[in-house]
């Protein structure tokens, strides 16, 4: 057992390298170790390997390319890779709702703990994680003798530049020819939508309860337009069906970390606030003076949100916000 | 068909839960306790499944301290037809529940075990997979909406890209989003029937689990944001904004 395995977001092959891989990478990089692979699981992934060419410090690519693995399943991914992933130190994935199904299922064929949601690398086995929706952070090592696996929290983390890098050697895993066929994918309903995506995006636009409606909360479109920000909620509002459900914003659903997060209508709940705790400045918009939203808020304004967001799209102009 | 339900006590939601003084851990004296919002929406996921008549038996089952029977009480109260309590003092990791459960699982052969997506308290969200790895079933997590249908389960599931649907072969494990259902309210006559209803204890030690850990090494209150300002109009907040660079 040495080196660190950093299995990779499942993704299509035509898009940019999925910046939970890259987060996770830096995580990889932090811990160090005798050397770093990257495990990819997919469907036609030559398009993807070259570009991850230009990835430093990675050994060797590992593959599981193969047209019945184009929506991987949690059931068939961690099967697949267990024999791989026995042989090293350290095993990562992002903590997306990929990795947070696959690591455990993992961690369960290799019957070994595992550690979910680092936030910081203490050491190459220690590591701080929060609990009780972040409001406690704990830290665990994880004893010798046994490999370390672990999720990481993506908002806490950069993603690495990619280096010079080059001349990665790819190597493809063996693949039965009989596949498990216990899960099966059947289809991805994907809400259509050109918003930046919630857990990059530099600005989020998020809205709670107090929006009222589906037609209401379009007009935070506008807000996000003018800001090129994505598009949050909070779960009243997901619930109430304003908002789909991969736009909530809180201990379960994203956690983000935009430089800017604007709440209007979102009171504040302990387990709305999990989610944007690392956000650099967080405006709070809400007609009751007590919200506890003004507590974490480092620009709080009373006023209906009404009546604010058209004033707010005139006053960016006025006083000519870059967009 | 039967149907295993995990739940886990905790530390209810509504409770802003602080550290020690001494930091060993957060305090509990006096604390609202519950089970896991996410276990009582797989509570009651199983028995919407019994009373479509899909299932004949919801068994409930933790691992928890003595009085964490107050708990299985009041999922007795909500509809499980029977309880087991593997006792323990001490907190147990996800692994060594999902070695129980996997005991367990063995003993009453579900079509279904049910799981919170994560407990509250500390938000690993592990043990349902480790479960299914273990029993070397499918497992469909963070699901929203669940069809059985000729033995095979269509689970709706929350993905970060929108909804992700699989048709996954019975027996498996499932483990619960917020937005699968809506727990009942438990009434007073439950109550009282609940009481009839069994709970069979058994020592967490009797399934001779001995798996090393992860080790604690301290608790820590995360850093503190600094307290923000107020403004009076929304020019000035723009103001403010384009003073911080984020405009
Ligand atoms: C296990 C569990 C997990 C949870 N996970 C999450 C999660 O991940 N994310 C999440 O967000 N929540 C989560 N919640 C729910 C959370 O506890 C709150 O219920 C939820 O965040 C409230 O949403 P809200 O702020 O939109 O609604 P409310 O709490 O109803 O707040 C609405 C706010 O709008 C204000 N308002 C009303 N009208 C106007 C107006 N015209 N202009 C301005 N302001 C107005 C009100 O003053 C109020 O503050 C979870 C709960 C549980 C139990």
């Amino acid at each position: 057992m040495e080196g660190v395995l950093v299995i990779a977001e499942a993704q299509a092959g035509d898009a940019p390298i999925s910046e939970a891989t890259l987060k996770t990478l830096a995580v990889a990089q932090k811990i160090g170790g005798a050397a770093l692979d990257v495990l990819w699981v997919g469907s036609d992934l030559a398009p993807l390997l070259a570009r991850a060419q230009a990835l430093a410090k990675v050994r060797t690519f590992l593959t599981f390319d193969d047209p019945r693995l184009a929506h991987p399943t949690a059931t068939l991914v961690a099967g697949l890779v267990a024999e791989r992933a026995r042989r090293y130190a350290h095993v990562l994935m992002p903590g997306t709702s990929y990795g947070r199904d696959v690591l455990p299922r993992l961690a369960g064929l290799l019957k070994t703990p595992m550690v979910s949601d680092v936030l910081e690398v203490m050491g190459a086995r220690t590591f701080k994680r929060g609990i009780y929706a972040g409001n406690i952070h704990t830290v665990v090592t994880v004893p010798d003798g046994m490999p370390v696996l672990l999720t990481v929290r993506l908002a806490s983390w950069q993603a690495v530049a990619p280096g010079a890098g080059g001349g990665i050697p790819v190597e493809p895993c063996p693949i039965p020819e009989t596949l498990p066929e216990t899960a099966r994918f059947v289809a991805l309903a994907v809400d259509p939508s050109d918003r930046p995506d919630l857990q990059s995006a530099r600005r989020v636009v998020s809205g709670g309860r107090a929006l009222g409606s589906r037609e209401n909360f379009a007009l935070l479109e506008r807000l996000a337009e003018r800001l090129h920000a994505a598009i949050g909620a909070s779960r009243a509002a997901v619930d109430a069906g304003y908002a789909p459900n991969d736009l909530q914003v809180g201990q379960t659903g994203k956690i983000i970390a935009p430089e800017l997060y604007l709440a209007f209508g979102i009171s504040g709940a302990i387990q709305h606030l999990t989610g944007i705790r690392d956000a650099r400045t967080i405006v709070a918009v809400n007609k009751d003076p007590e919200a506890p939203i003004f507590k974490v808020a480092d620009i709080g304004l009373v006023g209906d949100l009404f009546e604010v967001i058209p004033e707010l799209l005139a006053e960016l102009d006025r006083q000519g916000a870059e967009p | 068909m039967k149907i295993l339900v995990a739940v886990k006590r905790v530390i209810d939601y509504s409770v802003r839960v602080r550290l020690k003084p001494d930091r060993s851990g957060v305090v509990t004296d006096g604390v609202k306790l519950s089970i896991n919002p996410f276990d009582e929406i797989a509570l009651e996921e199983a028995l919407r499944i019994r009373e479509r008549g899909e299932a004949s038996e919801v068994v409930v089952a933790t691992v928890g301290p003595r009085d964490v029977q107050t708990q299985l009480r009041s999922a007795l109260a909500m509809g499980a037809d029977r309880a087991i309590h593997i006792e323990s003092t001490d907190p147990v990791e996800p692994l060594s529940v999902a070695h129980v459960l996997h005991a367990l699982v063995l003993e009453i052969e579900p079509g279904l075990v049910i799981l919170g997506k994560q407990a509250i308290d500390d938000d690993l969200g592990q043990t349902g997979p480790m479960l299914a790895a273990l029993w070397g079933r499918p497992q469909a997590t963070f699901v929203s909406k669940l069809t059985l249908k000729d033995g095979v389960a269509l689970a709706v599931r929350e993905v970060d890209h929108g909804l992700e649907t699989l048709a996954l072969d019975l027996p498996l494990v499932v483990t619960t989003d917020l937005r699968l259902n809506t727990p009942r309210f438990i009434k007073m006559p439950d109550i009282m029937k609940a009481r009839q209803k069994p709970i069979v204890t058994r020592p967490f030690a009797s399934f001779g689990l001995d798996l090393p850990g992860l080790v604690l090494e301290r608790l820590e209150g995360p850093p503190e944001r600094k307290s923000g300002i107020r403004v009076e109009s929304v020019a000035a907040l723009v103001t403010q904004l384009r003073e911080r660079g984020v405009v």
